[in-house]
């Protein structure tokens, strides 16, 4: 395969990409914080970690907005398209080159280009997170916001548990997301091109 | 066609918001509803009385004597020299509401038990006015049968209490609890925001009503909203937390309610002291209620499902440690892949 480079994270993505990075880290280190706060080691102090988390969590959403418009209105929205036929075994195909193929040197099931940006593996969470995870956690921190909003029972619970449950489930595994997608993203030409790709914009084949 | 397949996950999670939000409104509307009766249920004593039938209770025939006139608004009277009917308006702190009353803890009494029998002869004698009111201890004081409710330590806290500082006798346990109303709470009531409510109106009779904080002194009540201005979502921390539980100092943890009134100074005003592990809220009605949800409806239902739910404090012991250990398995995940990713 010849090695080529290929314009494939615009400007609008590389800035939202980045926003979102910096948003999500900040919520996660606050989020932690106030979840295990303690007066006697506070890792920021609780009132400051309520005030921060807010504001990044306003900006997160607005963030988000340009990620919906912005793949409703350009072509970046058709790599978010599921194609479920025949999904699963596509879906295993790159799970068998994460674990073996990629170790013996096999070429990658599904390579990255102009009409696929990720792979079925990266296509499911990532439509999983941005679809699903983030809006889930959007609409519970502003119940949580204005938790007056809440109804104080919902079902068989209190409706501030429930929601302070469902926003903190999404929010850890958007948090174990980011831990593999950071892994992940050294897995190309080198360990730093995707990483230069999300500055320049050009995906590097391999 | 193909352009419609491109968008579709943005319209499913758009309608999906969109369906969530209407069953969510239509619940809230529901609860909202319900709230608003449970706080009226909590300020009843301060609505006019519904016409009922008390005849069940052991002494309503010799307690209607007194609330015949005691009872309402106005009482009538012959006069004994014009022989004429004449009618007058009982002072509203001379009033009984019957239903609250016969709700209370002392509905069992009869009006004599506590005052002078002379009160059975109308007019009053002028002098009955300087009767004695007796305190809670006066009658619950050493007494085995009240001895889960610690009344000594509630009198020994009290003692230190900035409203006996301040006011020493002239503030007596009738200031917050109107033996003619008093029920006991905490310990009966299953909704957790009754309870709060029906505390803090209590606290609210003196603190937002200018003419009862002015019985003990000339001062104007400050505005609780004001002074509460620092509080992030000042409603919702009203309506789920007593106030109570920042200004005032647990001596003794047998009593249910602290007594040791704080002054201001002292109040509870940093966050971790509630959101935390150790809050300070776990120490008393949560504490309670948590104990109580536990032996009554088993663990599970007692960690899952409890309507005192305080971000930071409420931690599950169990889904920490499984989402510790999930967090542990992805790192040794990656770490492997990366060893063996290197070594090939």
């Amino acid at each position: 395969m010849t090695e080529e480079k290929i314009y494939l994270y615009p400007v609008w993505v590389r800035l939202w990409h980045l926003f979102n990075a910096i948003l999500c880290l900040t919520l996660i280190i606050t989020g932690i914080s106030m979840q295990f706060s303690n007066p006697k080691f506070p890792l920021i102090a609780f009132n400051v970690s309520v005030s921060i988390h807010n504001i990044v969590g306003i900006l997160l959403c607005l963030n988000y907005l340009i990620f919906f418009l912005g793949n409703l209105g350009t072509r970046n929205g058709r790599y978010y398209k599921l194609i479920f036929p025949g999904l699963f075994s596509r879906l295993m195909a790159q799970f068998r080159y994460y674990t073996r193929g990629l170790f013996k040197g096999e070429p990658a099931p599904y390579p990255i280009n102009s009409e696929r940006k990720f792979n079925p593996l990266q296509q499911l969470t990532y439509v999983g997170s941005m679809y699903i995870l983030v809006p889930v956690i959007m609409v519970t921190g502003w119940a949580l916001m204005y938790p007056e909003v809440i109804p104080s029972r919902f079902l068989w619970t209190s409706g501030l548990h429930l929601t302070d449950l469902f926003h903190i489930l999404a929010a850890f595994m958007v948090s174990l997301f980011m831990f593999i997608h950071v892994y992940f993203c050294t897995i190309g030409k080198t360990p730093f091109s995707n990483f230069k790709g999300m500055i320049n914009g050009y995906h590097e084949t391999h | 066609m193909v352009k419609k397949l491109n968008y579709r996950p943005a319209w499913v999670i758009f309608i999906l918001i969109l369906f969530a939000g209407i069953v969510f409104i239509l619940s809230y509307s529901a609860n909202s509803k319900a709230d608003r009766t449970e706080a009226a249920i909590a300020l009843k004593e301060n609505k006019p009385e519904q016409k009922k039938d008390y005849s069940e209770h052991k002494h309503a025939t010799e307690n209607e004597n007194c609330l015949k006139c005691h009872g309402q608004s106005k009482y009538s009277y012959e006069n004994s020299e014009s022989k004429k009917k004449n009618t007058k308006k009982m002072y509203t702190e001379l009033i009984i509401n019957r239903e609250v009353f016969y709700e209370s803890n002392h509905r069992e009494f009869k009006c004599i038990d506590c005052h002078s029998e002379d009160y059975q002869t109308f007019p009053h004698q002028g002098n009955l006015r300087m009767e004695a009111k007796p305190n809670c201890l006066d009658c619950h004081g050493g007494d085995e049968k009240y001895a889960k409710f610690h009344f000594e330590n509630i009198e020994k806290e009290f003692q230190e209490s900035a409203h006996s500082e301040k006011h020493s006798e002239d503030f007596t346990c009738w200031m917050c609890h109107n033996p003619h109303a008093y029920k006991i709470n905490a310990r009966s009531n299953e909704n957790i925001k009754k309870t709060i409510a029906y505390d803090n109106a209590i606290c609210l009779n003196c603190h937002g009503n200018l003419s009862n904080y002015q019985l003990l002194t000339d001062k104007a009540n400050p505005n609780l909203l004001t002074k509460h201005d620092w509080l992030p979502n000042q409603k919702l921390h009203f309506l789920s937390v007593r106030c109570v539980e920042c200004h005032t100092k647990k001596i003794n943890d047998s009593t249910l309610v602290a007594h040791k009134i704080l002054p201001k100074k002292e109040a509870v005003r940093n966050c971790d002291q509630c959101h935390s592990t150790n809050s300070v809220l776990l120490a008393s009605l949560y504490k309670y209620k948590i104990k109580e949800v536990r032996s009554t409806k088993g663990f599970f239902k007692g960690v899952i499902v409890n309507d005192s739910y305080v971000i930071g404090a409420n931690r599950n012991y169990y889904l920490n440690v499984l989402s510790l250990i999930i967090v542990g398995f992805v790192i040794l995940g990656i770490i492997i892949h990366a060893v063996i990713r290197t070594l090939n």
